[in-house]
C-alpha cells in the first residue's frame, strides 16, 4: 500500500491503495466513486473511461500509482470545465435518449467531454472516433452522436394528462444513470460483506474429487469454502418448472468449461490471491461433446440420465402436406453461439437474515420473481423467506433471465452468516452464463409461378449446451416462427434442443427466431431469383396480413402490419437498388448490394401463462405511487408502465412516483423477456390506473369522462366535486392484471400459442470489398409495426440497438469456449461500425394491448442480419449460409463461385 | 495481487539496478500488462511478477529531431506521436496510432511497449521495420544499439536480456519519403489486426522508387519486411509500384490460421493491402 496524492474532480485527494491496483479499483472500492464502471478489466469496453491530465483512457489500465500528482476528472466531476461540459452532455443524453441501460453512459460521457474540451464543434467523424473505445450493447449509438452533436441545454417537457401515451418522454430513470449514482450490482454492498470467487472448471467434461478442504481454508485464510455439499436445499435450478437439471456447485462431475464447482469466501485479498492450483481439486478429464452433432451420434455418451440421444426436446408444427412447385429452394445453415456482452457482469450481494431462514439479495437481473423461486428452492426455504432486490440492470438481452449469481450467493452467505457479495470477471461472464443457441438448419421451400409460396420445411438442431436453461423454449418457439410472416399452407417444421458439453444456452433475443430468419429469408431470395421477381415484390405478395391464418392455424384478426411496412421501405428500396446498380456498372473492386427481410415475432411465453400484476395507491397524503415489478434492463419499461398507466388514470405523469421491482414490495410482473412488457406488463399498468379512476369515479359519484385533477391532497373530480383525500379513512388502492390469451398447441403445433404479433422489415445496403471480404453496413432502414409507440424515442432506441446485434450476428459475433472469453477476440460492433438507420414506425394498433401497443425488443433484430446476407448476395453473387461472415469465409466463398 | 511488489524508480540508473536485481515486468502505459493479469486471473492464477513502472523516470517522453534524423522515448504514447509535427514519412505510424485500441488506449500505450510485447499483431511494428528504426537499449554495461528486425527474435520474444531496458527508438532521416499503413480487422475501432502492411517510399523528382521499405504484420511469427519486393521497387516510377507486388514476393511469410482468419485467406490479403498501400502512394 502507498499513499497516493492527486486532484480529483478537481479537489485535492490522499488514498491509500496497492500501487498495481488498476485505477477503476481503487476510485470504486477505496474511494467510493461507484459512477466508473468497470466491465472488463482489459480496456476492451471503455466503460471506465476517465480522463486523466485532460485525456481519456481507461481506469481499469492505469496502476494506481501512476496518477500520483495527475489530475483526475470521473463522471461525478460538477466542477470546472468538465464540470460545464459534463452537464451539457447529460441533458442532451437524456433528451436524445442516449442511455438506455446506462452501464457504459459514464465511460461514453467521459470519452465525450474529452472531445467536446478540445473541438467544441466536432463533425459525426470526429465524434465516432472519439467514442470509438467505448462499447454500448443497448443504443446501436445513433442517439448517442446524435446527443454529442447536440450537447446543449435541452427544454425538459412534462406531458400534461392524458397526453403521455405517444410522448418522446425523458426516460424517468435516466438522471441516475448519467451522473453516475444508479446502483448496478456492482455499485452496493453492506460494509461488512465478505467477498466470494468461484472456482470453475477448466475441463469441457470431468469428473473431479476434492481433498482436505479444511486444511485448505486454513492454508489460504478463507472463512468457507463451499461445494455442492454446502446447499442447504436442493442443488439444482433450471428455466423449466419441471427440470431443475443444472447443480448451483458441481458435484464430482462438470459438463462444460466454466462450471462452478467450489465457492472461496472470505475477505477480498483472501479470495483473490487464491491460485485454483493450491486447492484440492483432482481432475478426470472426460471426453467432450462440442456441437450437437456430435451430442446427436449414435456411440455419444448421454450426458443426462433424462435425455436419452442428449436430447433435451423436440418442437414440432405440422400443417398440411408439404409438396415441390414450380420453385423450389433448399438450404443448409449454421449458426455459431453468440454472446449476449451486456456491458455489466453479473453481480451482486446476499445478506442473510438472523433468523436462519431468510435472505435478500441484491443484483442485476430480468426475472426477479423467478429468481426468488430459484434462490428459495436452493435454500430450502419458502418461497416469501426470500426478497430480491434488482439492482440497476447494466444490460440483459435474455441472458439476466437464469440465474447465476444469485443461488452463489445465498449459499455463501448461509454458510458464512453474513454478507457476501461478488463481481463476475468478464472471462466467468462470458464462459459460465448462457449463449444464444448455435444452430444447424436445413429448409426448403417451394413457391408457385406466381410466387405464391406453396411449401415450407424446417429441420434443426439447437445446441442447447450442457444444461437446459431455455432450450425448451427455443424448440417450442422456433416452429411456430420458422416459415416466416408469410402465408403458406403446407408446413412441416421441426426443432430439436440437443445436450452437448458446451456453454448452457439459453434466451438471447428472438430466442432461436432469428437463427431461423437466416435460413428462410434466404430460401425466400432464391424463390425470387428462380422465378424472375423482385425480392421485395414475392414478399409483398406473400406477406400475412390481417384476417390470415397463422402457420398454427391463428386468424389474424388484428395488428398485422406487415403489408404496410413493406409498403413504407418501396421507395427507399427501390433507390436502393437504383444507387446498387449505378454503383456496380463498372464492376468496381468495392461493390454495393441491397437486401431486405421479414420478420414477426409472438409477444409473450409461447402457450403459456404469463400474467403481470400491478398496484396503484394514491394515499391521503396526496402521494400517487405506482408499485411496478416490471425490470427495467434499458429498454425503458420503467417509463412505458407510467406513460400508460397515467393516461388511463387521467392524472399527469409528473405526480407520479414508483416503487420498482422488489419481490417485497411490488407484485409479480413476469420476465423481462419474449417482447412482454409493453404488451403485457403495459396492458396491467393500463388496467392498474383504470381500476383506480373507477374507484375515483365511484366514490365521486362521477361520469366516466369526469377530469380529474390532484392538488396536494385535493383530488378534484370533474367540475363539481373535489375529494379530500386525508379526510379518506384510508388510502386508495387498486390493483390491475393482465394475462394474454393464448391456447396451448397441439401434437402438430396448432393453437393460439401468442396473443398477438410483432411484424417488421428492414432494408439493407451494404459495400464489399471483393478482394478483401470485408463487407460494411452503409444503411439501413427499418418498418415495424409497434401496434402503438408509446413513447417513441424509447421505441427507436430499441429498433437502433436491435439493428446493431443483429449486424454483429451477421458479420463479427462468435463465441467460442475457450478461445473468445474477453471482448477483444469476441467481437461486438463499435461505433464505427453501425450504419445509419432510418426507421418508419408502423402503427397498426393491437386491441389487447394498452392503447394499441406491443413488443418492440425482439423484433427488431431478428430482420437485420438476414437482410444483410441478402445484400451481401445482391452485391457478390455468394449466398453466405454461415453466420457470421467474416472477411475470411466470404472471401472463400467468393473463391468458390469463381471455380 | 497482494504480494507483488511494485517498483516506480525516478532514474533509469535505480531501474536497470531493480531490473538486474529482480525478475519484474516493466511497465509503461499498462495496456498490455493489465489485459494480460486480467486473463490470467480469471482462471484462476491471480499471481504476478513484481513490476518495474519506468513512467516516472524523466527525459524518457520526448521526441526529438537528431542530426540522423529522430529519437523516441520509450514512454512517448501513440497519442503523443500523433500530436507531434513529424514529416511524411511517419504518416504510416501515425495511421497505426490511430488505429491502435481506442483513444483511451491510444493516451496511455507507448509505441516502445508495443514493440517490447513484440505480438505478431502489434500495430507499430511493421512501420518500425518500414521505418529502418533501430532500437537504443541500456543495461549495465551502457547503451546499445539494434536494429529493430534484429531486435525482434519470435512470437512475442525479443533480443532485450532480462538486465535491459529499452530506452528509445532511433529513425533515420530518409528524403523525399512517405509512410503508409494499411490494417485490415473484422470490425472499426478496437480491432486487432487480422494483417497490416506498412511501407515507407523514397521518390525522386522524376517520381521514381529511389528507396523502398515495406513490412507485414500479422502474417508470420514476427512482422517482417519483404526484401525481394524492396528491390523490384527500386527504380520503378511509382504510380506503376502497385502492379509490380506479386505472390512469391510474399514466400517468406507464414501465417497461421486462427479465429480471425485462415492462413489462405491472410497470404491473399497480404496482396490486396500491399497493392493499395502502393497504389495510394505508400
Amino acid at each position: 500500500m502507498i499513499d497516493i496524492a492527486f486532484t480529483l474532480n478537481g479537489a485535492p485527494c490522499t488514498v491509500t491503495a496497492p500501487p498495481f491496483a488498476p485505477l477503476s479499483d481503487t476510485l470504486r472500492e477505496r474511494l467510493g466513486l461507484t459512477g466508473t464502471k468497470e466491465g472488463c478489466n482489459a480496456g476492451d469496453c471503455g466503460a471506465c473511461t476517465v480522463l486523466v491530465d485532460g485525456a481519456q483512457a481507461c481506469a481499469c489500465l492505469i496502476p494506481s500509482a501512476q496518477v500520483q500528482s495527475a489530475q483526475v476528472e470521473t463522471v461525478e466531476a460538477t466542477d470546472g470545465a468538465v464540470g460545464a461540459v459534463l452537464a451539457r452532455l447529460r441533458a442532451a443524453f437524456l433528451a436524445h435518449g442516449a442511455a438506455q441501460c446506462g452501464i457504459c453512459s459514464p465511460g461514453m460521457l467521459m470519452a465525450a467531454a474529452d472531445l467536446l474540451l478540445r473541438d467544441a464543434a466536432p463533425d459525426r467523424a470526429a465524434v465516432r472516433d472519439a467514442l470509438g473505445g467505448v462499447l454500448c450493447r443497448c443504443t446501436g449509438y445513433a442517439k448517442i452522436l446524435d446527443a454529442v452533436l447536440d450537447a446543449s441545454p435541452q427544454a425538459t417537457h412534462s406531458p400534461l394528462a392524458g397526453e403521455a401515451v405517444g410522448a418522446s418522454i425523458a426516460r424517468l430513470d435516466g438522471a441516475a444513470k448519467l451522473d453516475g449514482t444508479d446502483r448496478f450490482g456492482a455499485d452496493e454492498a453492506p460494509a461488512d460483506a465478505l467477498w466470494l470467487r468461484v472456482v470453475r472448471s477448466p475441463h469441457a467434461s470431468a469428473r473431479f474429487s476434492l481433498g482436505d478442504l479444511e486444511a485448505a481454508r486454513g492454508a489460504l485464510g478463507l472463512e468457507a469454502i463451499i461445494t455442492a455439499a454446502d446447499v442447504p436445499g436442493l442443488n439444482a435450478f433450471g428455466i423449466m418448472p419441471n427440470l431443475k437439471d443444472q447443480p448451483v456447485l458441481a458435484d464430482g462431475l462438470v459438463r462444460f468449461r466454466g462450471e462452478a464447482l467450489l465457492g472461496l469466501v472470505g475477505t477480498r485479498e483472501a479470495v483473490a490471491a487464491v491460485r485454483d492450483a493450491a486447492l484440492p481439486i483432482t481432475w478426470h478429464p472426460l471426453p467432450a461433446l462440442h456441437g450437437a452433432a456430435a451430442a446427436s451420434a449414435a456411440d455419444a455418451p448421454q450426458l443426462h440420465a433424462h435425455a436419452p440421444g442428449n436430447l433435451l426436446i423436440e418442437g414440432r408444427l405440422n400443417r398440411n402436406t408439404p409438396a415441390r412447385d414450380v420453385a423450389n429452394a433448399e438450404g443448409h445453415f449454421t449458426t455459431g453461439f453468440v454472446e449476449h456482452a451486456y456491458i455489466e457482469p453479473e453481480a451482486g450481494y446476499a445478506q442473510p437474515a438472523p433468523d436462519g431462514i431468510g435472505m435478500e439479495v441484491f443484483a442485476c437481473t430480468q426475472a426477479p420473481y423467478m429468481d426468488r423461486e430459484e434462490t428459495a428452492r436452493v435454500l430450502g426455504v419458502a418461497e416469501d423467506a426470500v426478497r430480491i432486490r434488482p439492482s440497476a440492470c447494466g444490460g440483459g438481452f435474455g441472458g439476466k433471465l437464469d440465474v447465476s449469481v444469485q443461488p452463489l450467493l445465498a449459499v455463501a452467505a448461509r454458510k458464512a452468516g453474513r454478507p457476501v457479495r461478488i463481481i463476475y470477471s468478464r472471462a466467468e461472464s462470458m464462459a459460465s452464463t448462457t449463449k444464444r443457441h448455435p444452430a444447424s438448419i436445413t429448409a426448403r421451400m417451394a413457391a408457385d409461378a406466381e410466387g405464391r409460396f406453396t411449401s415450407y420445411e424446417f429441420d434443426a438442431d439447437f445446441n442447447t449446451g450442457a444444461y437446459a436453461s431455455w432450450g425448451a423454449t427455443v424448440a417450442n418457439r422456433v416452429p411456430v416462427h420458422a416459415g416466416g410472416p408469410y402465408r403458406i399452407t403446407n408446413l412441416r417444421n421441426r426443432a430439436r434442443a440437443i445436450y452437448t458439453n458446451d456453454t448452457p444456452a439459453g434466451a438471447f433475443r428472438g430466442f432461436g427466431v432469428p437463427q431461423a430468419a437466416i435460413a428462410t429469408e434466404s430460401l425466400v431470395d432464391d424463390l425470387a431469383e428462380q422465378l424472375g421477381l423482385d425480392r421485395w415484390e414475392i414478399r409483398r405478395r406473400n406477406a400475412i396480413g390481417r384476417g390470415d391464418t397463422t402457420h398454427s392455424g391463428q386468424v389474424l384478426h388484428a395488428s398485422a402490419g406487415l403489408p404496410e411496412c413493406l409498403d413504407a421501405l418501396k421507395p427507399d428500396w427501390n433507390a436502393m437498388l437504383a444507387q446498387v446498380a449505378a454503383h456496380n456498372a463498372t464492376a468496381p473492386r468495392v461493390r454495393l448490394g441491397a437486401g431486405i427481410a421479414c420478420m414477426w415475432y409472438g409477444c409473450g411465453n409461447t402457450s403459456m401463462s404469463n400474467p403481470s400484476r400491478m398496484k396503484l395507491t394514491l394515499a391521503r397524503d396526496g402521494t400517487l405511487t405506482l408499485f411496478n415489478g416490471a425490470v427495467d434492463i434499458g429498454q425503458g419499461s420503467t417509463t412505458v408502465m407510467a406513460q400508460i398507466c397515467a393516461d388511463a388514470l387521467g392524472l399527469p405523469l409528473a405526480q407520479f412516483r414508483f416503487v420498482l421491482g422488489d419481490t417485497a414490495r411490488t407484485y409479480d410482473a413476469g420476465k423481462t423477456s419474449a417482447s412482454r412488457q409493453t404488451f403485457v406488463s403495459g396492458r396491467a399498468a393500463m388496467e392498474t390506473g383504470l381500476a383506480l379512476r373507477r374507484r375515483i369515479l365511484a366514490l365521486a359519484n362521477a361520469g366516466e369522462d369526469a377530469v380529474l385533477a390532484l392538488d396536494g391532497t385535493q383530488l378534484r373530480v370533474g367540475e363539481a366535486r373535489v375529494i379530500d383525500l386525508a379526510a379518506l379513512p384510508e388510502d386508495l388502492e387498486a390493483e390491475g392484471r393482465y394475462d394474454p390469451p393464448t391456447t396451448a398447441l397441439d401434437a402438430d403445433g396448432q393453437g393460439t400459442p401468442y396473443a398477438t404479433y410483432g411484424f417488421a422489415a428492414q432494408i439493407a445496403l451494404v459495400s464489399v470489398d471483393t478482394a478483401l471480404g470485408v463487407t460494411k453496413v452503409r444503411r439501413i432502414v427499418a418498418a415495424q409495426d409497434v401496434g402503438r409507440a408509446v413513447n417513441p424515442t424509447l421505441v427507436l432506441g430499441q429498433i437502433h440497438g436491435g439493428i446493431a446485434q443483429g449486424l454483429g450476428l451477421a458479420l463479427m459475433e462468435e463465441f467460442i469456449p475457450g478461445r473468445t472469453e474477453n471482448l477483444h477476440d469476441y467481437l461486438i460492433p463499435t461505433v464505427g461500425d453501425v450504419p445509419e438507420i432510418d426507421v418508419h414506425l408502423i402503427e397498426d394498433p393491437e386491441p389487447e394491448g394498452p392503447y394499441g401497443a406491443k413488443g418492440v425488443g425482439e423484433p427488431a433484430l431478428v430482420p437485420t442480419a438476414p437482410a444483410i446476407l441478402s445484400a451481401i448476395r445482391h452485391a457478390t453473387g455468394v449466398t453466405m449460409r454461415q453466420v457470421p461472415v467474416l472477411p475470411h469465409r466470404l472471401w472463400e466463398a467468393q473463391r468458390a463461385l469463381r471455380r | 495481487m497482494g504480494m507483488t511488489a511494485y517498483h516506480r524508480p525516478t532514474t533509469l540508473q535505480d531501474a536497470l539496478a531493480i531490473r538486474a536485481g529482480a525478475d519484474v515486468a516493466v511497465l509503461a502505459g499498462g495496456t498490455d500488462i493489465f489485459p494480460a493479469r486480467t486473463a490470467r486471473a480469471a482462471w484462476g492464477d491471480p499471481t504476478h511478477r513484481d513490476v518495474l513502472d519506468i513512467s516516472a523516470i524523466p527525459g524518457l517522453r520526448d521526441i526529438e529531431e537528431t542530426a540522423e534524423g529522430w529519437r523516441i522515448g520509450c514512454l512517448v504514447t501513440w497519442s503523443g506521436l500523433l500530436r507531434a509535427p513529424l514529416p511524411p514519412i511517419f504518416d504510416g505510424l501515425k495511421a497505426a496510432s490511430r488505429e491502435v485500441g481506442g483513444m483511451q488506449v491510444q493516451s496511455r500505450g507507448t509505441l516502445v511497449g508495443n514493440l517490447v510485447t513484440a505480438s505478431p499483431a502489434g500495430d507499430g511494428i511493421p512501420n518500425l521495420l518500414a521505418l529502418d528504426a533501430t532500437v537504443e537499449i541500456a543495461g549495465p554495461h551502457g547503451i546499445r544499439r539494434l536494429p529493430v528486425a534484429d531486435f525482434l527474435t519470435g512470437y512475442r520474444a525479443t533480443a532485450l536480456a532480462a538486465d535491459e531496458l529499452v530506452i528509445a527508438l532511433q529513425v533515420p532521416r530518409l528524403e523525399n519519403a512517405q509512410g503508409g499503413f494499411r490494417k485490415l480487422g473484422a470490425r472499426h475501432y478496437l480491432v486487432i489486426s487480422i494483417a497490416m502492411a506498412a511501407g515507407v517510399i523514397a521518390t525522386n523528382t522524376a517520381g521514381r522508387i529511389t528507396a523502398a521499405r515495406i513490412a507485414l504484420g500479422a502474417c508470420s511469427t514476427t512482422a517482417q519486411r519483404l526484401p525481394a519486393l524492396e528491390a523490384v521497387l527500386t527504380g520503378v516510377d511509382h504510380a506503376q509500384a502497385a502492379r509490380v507486388v506479386q505472390p512469391h514476393h510474399l514466400e517468406a511469410i507464414t501465417p497461421i490460421d486462427d479465429i480471425r482468419a485462415t492462413a489462405a485467406y491472410r497470404r491473399d490479403a497480404a496482396l490486396v493491402l500491399l497493392r493499395d498501400l502502393l497504389e495510394a502512394r505508400a
